[in-house]
Parts: structure tokens; C-alpha cells; sequence
């Protein structure tokens, strides 16, 4: 699905990481672990086609890929549903009615409200809901526990397993305790490149 | 970096140009509908360049005096001049949101290219922008005094040229939307672009005003029309790219 050699990314001519290797089939997991500031962010950003790698190269079967990442892509001024909605168009390629996702994502009370009005929580849920629209087989998630209660940890767990069992793969990065449980997970210790 | 297009079984890839097409289509209306939305929503910004622009146009007979002449004279470049002004206060809106909130990194993503997608959002910028100006421009025609006879070809030059200024200005803003205060640098960056808009379509209106034959200024301005509608969204997009990265 995903294979990845070598890839280095600099900034101001230093090297955020050191050379990242690795193979992603489908059905896979890829967590990215590693301490705060060694490049997580960056490798899912270059991953996903934002940056492009200094040195290396890598190299995906599937033509899109859907992402969330700290920024979540979702407009303060449009209500839930409204940016549900526009995901979907924009995308084109779901087949789900923005009701249904909304009711996966429990974002059903606050449809009509405003996105400015949601909490840190509900406006990532509001992100991953995206996940449900896009029907890509790649997801790159860049810390998708975080401001989320124990049930929406739940819930993307629970999204993560069922798309990982549907034989899609998944690029995770995250420095938190929780781990999903997924038989075919692979960790990668992300290691500073300033540090070495 | 090598992206491989998954290839279906046989057949499958006319009948897939023809979805991507139909998906292109969804994609540019769905973007034009989501921020004429937010445009609404945000009636403030809305109103701000229209305003703007109103009280520039009145302050002239103010400081000038009000004789009639004099204003008819000056009147194609001073509603010019304010039109180029107001465009430029808008125009840091153009991609600023979408860069901020990672809306412009999902539509990269998005598999959609992203020349349509400036596309789409130069549309709704002058249909939010540049559109008010047109439609007010009868009324600043008579605030300065501009002959009736000319003001049809103000009101032509200003449909054909304040998309100029959305879709050159778009170029402007991509490349400088990773900055924090690029709107500063943007109005640097724009207004030499613009000045042979400017004297185009002032010596159009004054032609036209004096009687004299106007028809190649427009169609100067068609051109650049055609030519800024065909490569400023390449461009765009490009710089977009850049200051992703």
C-alpha cells in the first residue's frame, strides 16, 4: 500500500529525523511514536504530500490519502452539519448521507450549531468525521486521541478497526499511553535528527 | 515520489475521466456554494471593501471642490483608482481562512486539482468583491459627475476588469499567505500589476467621454481577461504549493 525508503526532511539544512524506512500493507497499522518535537507531524505532513521529502522517496498505490492533522479543516462559520455536507460534495466520493456519519461521530444534538460554538472534542470529532466521508484506503492520523473523551477514543478506535479490517492502512502518530489493538500493528520509534 | 493510479480492470478508465469530470464539477460548485456561504455569513467583511469604497468616491468633491468639470474630468481614474483599492482590501481574505484552519491542506489532499480549486475561490472573490462594485458604479458615476454617455463603458470596463484584479491578485496572495502580515506585502506585490488594467480602462472612459472611438480599450481588456483567466490559476495554485511547503 505504502513503502517508504529513506525519506529525510530538512529544515534550515538540518534534518528534522533520521531516515525513515518502512513498508505499509493493507490491513496494517503504522504507529509513529516518539518524544515531542521528533518530527511526527512532519513525516505524517510529507507523507501526505504537503512537504515534500529532502532526500528519499516513497511511493503509495492508492491515489488519495485522507488526513487529520492538528489543523482540523473545518470552517468556524458553518454549522456541523453544513461542513458535513460540503466534505461530502467536495469529495464526491462517499456514498453515506452526512446524517449517518454525523450520528457514527455523536454530533447529532449539535448539528445545527456553529462550529465556533463546538468544543476542542467535538470539533475533532467533527474532523474525523471526514474519515467516514473520504472512502480512501490510506488514513494518516496525527494525534487522533487527543482532546477526546473516553468514548471518542473509543470511537476511533472503533472506526480505526473496522477500516483496518475492510483491508485499509493507516499511518498513526501519537506520543500518548492509548494504543489500539490491532493484530497487524507496527511501531516506529520515530528518533530525533538533531539529537544524533 | 511516485504515485501509481490504481488501475481498474479493462474499460474502466474512459468511463473513470468521466467521473473525475463529473467529481471536478461537484468539487467546483460545492467550493463556490461553501464560501458565497461564508461570505454571507461574515456580512461585516462583506461590506467592508463596499463601503470603503463609497466613502473614498465621496471624499473627492469634498477635498477638490465641487465644480462639476473638474469632477467629470477626473471621474474614470478616481472610481478606478478606489475599485483597485477596495479589491486590494479584500483580497487577503481570498485564501486566508482555508490556509489557517488546514482547510487548503485537505483540499490538496483532496486528490481535486488545486487550480480548479483557486479557481472556484477566485469566482466567489469576485462575485463577492467585485461584483458590488460593479453594480454601484452608476451610483459613483453621478456622485462625480461622469457624462451618462460614458457611463456604459465605465460600467463594461469595470465588469471586464475587476475579474483582472481577483484572479492577478489571487497570484499575489498565494504567495504571500504564509506570512503574518502579507497583506502589507500583497498590496506591493499587486499594484504594478495593475496599473496597465488602469490605464486601459480610464483611457477607455475618457474616449468615450470625449467622443472618441473606445472600442480597442475593451477589447485590450477582453484580452487580458482571456489571458489572466487562462494562467492566473496555474499560478495560483502554484504559489499555493509554495507556501504550503
Amino acid at each position: 500500500m505504502l513503502s517508504v525508503s529513506k525519506i529525510n526532511f530538512e529544515r534550515y539544512f538540518a534534518p528534522v529525523f533520521q531516515p525513515v524506512s518502512f513498508t505499509l500493507e493493507a490491513g496494517g497499522l503504522l504507529l509513529v511514536t516518539g518524544a515531542n518535537g521528533c518530527g511526527k507531524t512532519t513525516l505524517i505532513r510529507v507523507l501526505a504530500g504537503i512537504l515534500h521529502p529532502t532526500s528519499g522517496e516513497f511511493s503509495s498505490r492508492t491515489g488519495s490519502m485522507a488526513y487529520v492533522g492538528h489543523h482540523l479543516g473545518i470552517k468556524d462559520d458553518l454549522s456541523v452539519v453544513e461542513n458535513l455536507r460540503f466534505m461530502r460534495d467536495f469529495l464526491g466520493t462517499s456514498n453515506r448521507s452526512s446524517e449517518e456519519v454525523m450520528k457514527e461521530v455523536g454530533l447529532t444534538r449539535v448539528s445545527e450549531q456553529l462550529a465556533r460554538t463546538l468544543s476542542a472534542g467535538q470539533r475533532k470529532r467533527c474532523a474525523l468525521a471526514r474519515l467516514l466521508l473520504s472512502n480512501t484506503q490510506l488514513w494518516l492520523l496525527d494525534e487522533p486521541y487527543s482532546n477526546l473523551d473516553q468514548e471518542g477514543v473509543e470511537l476511533v478506535d472503533k472506526m480505526l478497526l473496522k477500516h483496518l479490517e475492510a483491508g485499509g492502512a493507516c499511518v498513526l502518530a501519537t506520543h500518548g499511553a492509548h494504543r489500539p489493538n490491532w493484530q497487524q500493528t507496527e511501531n516506529y520509534e520515530l528518533i530525533s535528527g538533531v539529537a544524533a | 515520489m511516485t504515485i501509481e493510479a490504481s488501475i481498474d480492470a479493462g474499460g474502466a478508465a474512459s468511463t473513470g475521466i468521466e467521473a473525475g469530470a463529473g467529481s471536478m464539477n461537484k468539487a467546483f460548485f460545492a467550493l463556490l456554494r461553501r464560501d458565497l456561504l461564508l461570505a454571507f455569513r461574515r456580512r461585516t467583511e462583506l461590506l467592508f471593501p463596499v463601503i470603503f469604497l463609497l466613502v473614498v468616491i465621496s471624499l473627492f468633491p469634498l477635498g477638490i471642490g465641487p465644480s462639476p468639470q473638474l469632477l467629470a474630468r477626473i471621474a474614470p481614474g478616481v472610481i478606478w483608482i478606489a475599485a483597485l483599492l477596495a479589491t486590494v482590501i479584500s483580497l487577503d481574505g481570498l485564501f486566508r481562512s482555508d490556509f489557517e484552519d488546514g482547510t487548503l491542506e485537505q483540499f490538496v489532499l483532496s486528490g481535486h486539482p488545486l487550480t480548479l480549486i483557486a479557481l472556484a475561490k477566485i469566482v466567489a472573490h469576485w462575485l463577492v468583491a467585485g461584483l458590488p462594485l460593479v453594480l454601484l458604479s452608476p451610483l459613483l458615476a453621478i456622485w462625480m459627475n461622469l457624462p451618462l454617455d460614458s457611463l456604459g463603458v465605465m460600467i463594461v470596463t469595470l465588469a471586464l476588469g475587476t475579474p483582472i484584479l481577483s484572479l492577478i491578485g489571487s497570484i499575489g496572495v498565494g504567495l504571500t499567505i504564509s506570512l503574518k502580515r502579507g497583506g502589507q506585502l500583497l498590496s506591493l506585490l499587486v499594484f504594478p500589476l495593475y496599473v496597465p488594467i488602469l490605464i486601459i480602462a480610464t483611457a477607455a472612459v475618457m474616449a468615450a467621454s470625449d467622443g472618441l472611438p473606445y472600442t480597442a480599450f475593451l477589447g485590450l481588456l477582453v484580452a487580458g481577461l482571456i489571458t489572466s483567466l487562462t494562467l492566473a490559476p496555474f499560478a495560483a495554485a502554484a504559489a499555493l504549493k509554495i507556501s504550503l511547503s
